[in-house]
């Protein structure tokens, strides 16, 4: 059944769950029905406070809704890694949350791991209502089938760690330790994250400053790996204008300590939405508005027919940053129910470091 | 090229002189393959929508969860194994009713089901919203949909009053099922948080062990290559072709026939050709290219008639089908490119195979021949004694098969070997039989007549087999289908022991109605009945719940039984297990077996054995009461009434009136027989027609043979004629050879016919359906037979007597001045 259903990932997966949209139909209405009026769902408004560990939780009164970990890892013998967790929601109806079979929600994992030469991925949906999937803020839980991030005590609420992260496909398992020593970070304006010139918008936060412990299996052979983790928890009800095709994004942790969050919405007539954030050692941030970013893809690769560009020159004059970042393993392709890029990349330049790059609607 | 082209222009030319000839040779074609593509289109329908149901349903295709008792399980069961790693989807199953109509309510959950669950009915990108969310949507066949008198989008009420969801077509969907979300279906079906089954997707991964998560309640059911539909149904669909590859055969009987007469015919000119410097290479190519150019065309013309078999038989097919096994097969036939393929191709390997002899003798052909008639007889004299010795092995191998042989194939084998060693041994016994006749003859013109008669069988021996062949094959099935409908219905007046039944809408309704009943007097005795649902290996099996009434000890009919039978049922340790059951399991009286209960096995000892004709499950029969002690959750809605035949519609009527009961939950025992003796005879329609194309291909065979003959045999019969026997005398003479050969070959497919019949029921019949019935001749329709294949061979000799009876006495002279 899963294949006959289109659906997104990351960034906005859901809604194509209900609304099956892909390809042309995608774009136009946005990608993968992001761009779908948000009737009946709460709306994205500047000035919300955030409380934790409540808002670690599902918000049902919004439509879509993420908890997604990437992480970058190193094993014994100097080999790199990535692994990638995400648990989506989406809702098919608003209103008041029915029991059992009745509810509305829809939820979709996504987890991989990637390899200079492999990259192993699976997919798994589930109906809310019955115990298949869901999140608990307290104490923190979120799982879809046997994958699971769970808390561990001691939990801070504000730094939701630690955690422990664990799925596994048909020939790939992990089982990761997650710990973080500050608070997480909200992006965009006190967690209100922008994602167009319209208004289009979602609540934001991230925790980059996860170390990582644990051990991940490739055709059972494990391996004992450490390393860095970033947390994204997005929520909205229409975080896309209709005219907006897909997204790139970059999240990215500098050898000296900084983090650097961007992403990049492509418009239909060519124009592009880009936003960022540079998070500082201490937890101080940025705002990087479209003009601070400048964007460039320096190499494609062919993947089912799409040109991929899979390395990008990135540059942010104003903090005097240049760097060209280029992939663990170029073919790091999601062929779920619907098909984007997500993998492990490397960067250097004027600075130097690992991060995670995704990008939809190619 | 351009000489290829001239070649055979002039081979080609011979057809337009002779164009009985170029249409025995098509129609001989045509009919092999029509009535082989014929049966193999009706095969392939039937397996497709096997394919359908088993999709449908998750069915033998899919791994599954099952509970070990049989009964529902709680939904937190699919969430725990989901947790552990199972690709498992919740399955909820049961039965609704809708204008009276019981249908099956199949509850999926669209989210998790398995990918490979295949064209399962695809909810498609833009329905799961609305399949899932209330009110929902009731996915249904359009067969089902115009049963049921609705339209697409109604939402109709159950026949308890609730509302259902609006009903969606779903083409894919097999007739009679309804297909909602799991959450609908629960709360339709009144079984909160249960679920049926879960069936468990391919995908691999890791999973926690089953015991850790479900203890003992689940087993695992591994899936099947085969569907047990397509497992049921092997045996007719064997029979099918069966009967499909015979009229092949025969049909090639005719094409080899003709070719062997155009080839004869052909000889001057190929000879011609030859010496005006053809090649043999060349010749050869071209006899090849116009051969397999006329097979295309009437591989072509095979198929659109075999198209048109298909269609007009497959409503029988269906019926019997659904009758046999509640197979559900579509109305309306579709075919796939392949079968295309293939009709077309077996017509071309069939004629090329029917030419082999004709091609082999111009490819060896002198340039300088005469006609040896006698040479060939020589000939076919080494070749009868080679032909009886593999006549012989044949036979031999059968019996072997019959005697070691446990399968339903091995039962078809000895059927074939049977016959084909009967076919190869018939011109050896022809011969016996004719040398024995001439030894006896004294006259003359008589000796003449046997000797002749042997001179002609190397000729007609193809015809004669495949008229064998064809009687043979129709005294078997004539056999069996009138042993099985007297026993059906003997059996049926046994197992109708009631003159009433009755189902009530539920069980309130079910005591208002006995009540009612004991206040009339008409009523002799109220029989509930009840049945129950269980799995044994695997297998479905049906609990049949008896009343304890004499109603049944007088009347039910048992094949085997313990002294105390019926009194050793009222204990409810004891039961009846039906035919099929115990040859199943290999139980006999006295025997006991473990039935899966809801609160643990039960088990029974088997005190009686009894027929069960035409069920595809397994039964077991037990007292009513012990059934509700170990069944409580079944509905006691089924009521069995004795009344006066007299007070019958009376008392029918004012049931309807009363408690609104309709001709789908009320009737009577005549009605009920009459409907289930034309569902029985419905099921061997099929076999009748195709009995009937047989017989008629086969005699079509022997007018070819007799056609081909009649020109070669001229140089034997002008001295007869040229010594002053009248052409009249000659004709009869003739008429009277081809039919006392063929009165031999039916006297002797007589016997080789009711060893068929005993080999059907004695063997194929247990296998397939693991019934055994009693064997009865019918002297009357063996002689009906016999009547028929009479007449059939004198229509097929007569044109060709006319024709020599009418025959220009310049013709035989030309026989002494012709070289042929």
């Amino acid at each position: 059944m899963n294949d006959k259903f289109a659906i997104s990932r990351r960034a906005f997966t859901g809604g194509a769950v209900v609304l099956g949209l892909g390809g042309k139909a995608a774009l136009a209405q946005g990608f993968a029905g992001l761009g779908m009026n948000g009737g009946g769902f709460a709306s994205v408004i500047p000035g919300k406070t955030f409380a934790f560990p409540a808002d670690h939780g599902p918000h049902p009164d919004y439509r879509i809704e993420w908890w997604y970990v990437t992480t970058n890892l190193m094993d014994a013998a100097g080999i790199a890694y990535g692994a990638q967790w995400t648990l989506f929601r989406q809702a098919m109806q608003p209103g008041a949350q029915q029991e059992g079979w009745a509810n509305q929600q829809i939820w979709m994992g996504h987890a991989a791991v990637t390899r200079a030469d492999t990259h192993r991925y699976s997919e798994t949906f589930a109906r809310g209502g019955v115990g298949q999937a869901g999140v608990e803020p307290k104490p923190f839980r979120a799982w879809i089938d046997s994958w699971q991030m769970r808390g561990l005590d001691p939990i801070g609420d504000d730094s939701i760690a630690p955690l422990e992260l664990t799925a596994s496909g048909t020939d790939f398992s992990y089982t990761l330790r997650l710990d973080a020593d500050r608070a997480l970070v909200l992006q965009g304006d006190g967690g209100y994250s922008k994602k167009s010139e319209r208004g289009q918008a979602s609540y934001y936060y991230s925790q980059p400053y996860f170390k990582v412990a644990g051990s991940i299996t490739i055709d059972d052979k494990p391996a004992q790996v450490t390393g860095r983790a970033w947390m994204d928890r997005e929520w909205s009800s229409q975080p896309l204008t209709s005219d907006q095709t897909g997204w790139d994004w970059l999240s990215l942790h500098l050898n000296e300590g900084e983090k650097l969050m961007l992403f990049r919405l492509r418009q239909a007539d060519g124009n592009n939405y880009r936003s960022g954030n540079w998070i500082l050692p201490a937890g101080k941030t940025e705002q990087l508005a479209s003009a601070d970013i400048e964007m460039t893809p320096t190499a494609f690769t062919e993947i089912e027919g799409r040109k991929i560009p899979v390395a990008w020159r990135i540059a942010i004059p104003r903090l005097a940053l240049s760097i060209e970042c280029s992939p663990l393993n170029a073919r790091s392709w999601m062929a779920t129910s619907f098909r984007y890029w997500e993998g492990p990349i490397s960067f250097r330049g004027s600075h130097g470091g690992v991060g995670y790059l995704e990008m939809t609607g190619y | 090229m351009s000489r290829l082209v001239w070649i055979l222009a002039v081979l080609l030319s011979h057809w337009r002189r002779h164009p009985m000839q170029l249409a025995t040779l098509l129609i001989g074609l045509i009919s092999a393959t029509a009535l082989w593509s014929g049966v193999q289109a009706l095969n392939l329908q039937a397996r497709t929508s096997y394919d359908r149901a088993a999709a449908t349903f998750g069915g033998a295709r899919t791994a599954m969860l099952v509970s070990r008792n049989s009964a529902t399980f709680p939904q937190q069961l699919f969430v725990d194994l989901r947790r552990a790693g199972w690709p498992v989807s919740p399955v909820v199953e049961g039965r609704i009713q809708i204008g009276g109509r019981s249908l099956r309510l199949l509850g999926i959950e669209p989210v998790t089901l398995p990918a490979e669950v295949g064209n399962a009915p695809a909810i498609g990108k833009a329905g799961l919203q609305s399949f899932v969310t209330p009110p929902g949507e009731m996915l249904v066949a359009p067969e089902t949909l115009s049963e049921l008198k609705l339209t697409e989008g109604v939402t109709p009420l159950a026949s308890d009053g609730t509302l259902l969801p609006p009903l969606r077509v779903q083409p894919q969907l097999v007739p009679d099922v309804l297909v909602v979300d799991i959450g609908i279906a629960q709360r339709l079906l009144k079984m909160p948080d249960q679920i049926s089954r879960l069936l468990v997707g391919k995908a691999k991964g890791r999973r926690a062990p089953l015991e850790n998560i479900a203890g003992d309640k689940l087993r695992l059911v591994e899936p099947d290559a085969e569907s047990d539909l397509e497992r049921l149904t092997d045996s007719f669909h064997l029979n099918l072709t069966a009967f499909g590859l015979l009229s092949f055969v025969v049909g090639l009987f005719i094409v080899n026939s003709a070719i062997g007469l155009a080839f004869e015919q052909r000889l001057p000119t190929l000879r011609t050709l030859r010496a005006c410097g053809v090649s043999a290479g060349m010749l050869n190519a071209v006899l090849l290219v116009e051969l397999v150019s006329l097979a295309l065309v009437a591989g072509i013309v095979g198929l659109v008639c075999g198209y048109l078999i298909a269609a007009s038989l497959l409503p029988d097919v269906a019926a019997s089908l659904r009758g046999l096994y509640g197979a559900q097969i579509p109305g309306h036939l579709t075919l796939k490119r392949e079968w295309w393929i293939a009709g077309i191709t077996i017509s071309v390997i069939g004629a090329l195979l029917a030419a082999t002899t004709s091609l082999l003798r111009a490819i060896r052909l002198p340039v300088l021949a005469a006609a040896q008639p006698y040479a060939w007889q020589q000939a076919q004299h080494r070749w009868l004694i080679f032909q009886s010795a593999l006549a012989l092995i044949v036979l031999a191998t059968g019996g072997g098969l019959l005697w070691y042989g446990d399968s339903l194939v091995s039962g078809f084998a000895v059927l074939a070997a049977l016959l084909l060693g009967a076919a190869l041994g018939l011109p050896a016994i022809l011969e016996r039989v004719l040398s024995l006749g001439q030894r006896s003859a004294h006259r003359p013109l008589a000796a003449w007549f046997w000797a002749d008669s042997r001179q002609q069988l190397s000729g007609l021996s193809l015809a004669l087999m495949a008229l064998l062949l064809a009687l043979a094959v129709n005294v078997g099935v004539g056999t069996m289908v009138e042993s099985f409908s007297r026993t059906f219905i003997i059996w049926l007046d046994g197992r109708l022991a009631a003159d009433v039944y009755l189902n009530a809408a539920d069980d309130t309704q079910a005591a208002e109605i006995r009540a009612w009943l004991r206040e009339r007097p008409e009523v002799a005795a109220i029989l509930p009945s009840g049945r129950a649902d269980t799995q044994i290996g695997g297998a479905p099996i049906e609990i049949l719940g008896l009343a304890d009434h004499a109603t049944y000890r007088d009347r039910w009919p048992l094949l085997q039984a313990s002294a105390t039978a019926w009194s050793r049922l009222r204990a409810g340790d004891a039961g009846f297990v039906s035919e099929q059951l115990a040859r199943r399991l290999k139980l006999g009286v006295g025997d006991s077996l473990d039935v899966p209960a809801p609160g643990g096995n039960w088990r029974l000892e088997v005190v009686g054995i009894y027929a069960d004709y035409g069920n595809p499950k397994g039964q077991i029969a037990v007292n009513i009461a012990a059934l509700t002690r170990r069944f409580p959750q079944i509905p006691l809605t089924r009521l069995g009434l004795r009344v006066a035949p007299a007070a019958v519609p009376a008392l029918i009527s004012s049931l309807q009136d009363k408690f609104g009961l309709d001709g789908r939950n009320l009737v009577d025992q005549a009605r009920l027989k009459a409907e289930s003796t034309r569902i029985f005879n419905r099921t061997f329609a099929v076999t009748a027609a195709l009995n009937t194309f047989t017989l008629g291909v086969a005699g079509i065979a022997l007018l070819t043979s007799l056609l081909t003959l009649g020109n070669s045999r001229l140089p034997q019969l002008a001295p007869l004629w040229a010594i002053g026997v009248t052409r009249r005398r000659l004709a009869a003479i003739e008429l009277a050879k081809t039919m006392s050969v063929a009165l031999i070959t039916t006297v002797l497919a007589l016997p080789l016919g009711l060893l068929v019949a005993w080999c059907l029921i004695a063997v194929v019949n247990v296998k397939a359906f693991g019934w055994r019935l009693p064997f009865h001749v019918f002297p009357l329709q063996l002689l009906e037979l016999v009547g028929v294949a009479m007449a059939a061979s004198l229509l097929a000799a007569l044109i060709p007597m006319i024709k020599l009876a009418r025959m220009q006495p310049a013709s035989l002279v030309k026989i002494f001045a012709d070289e042929r």
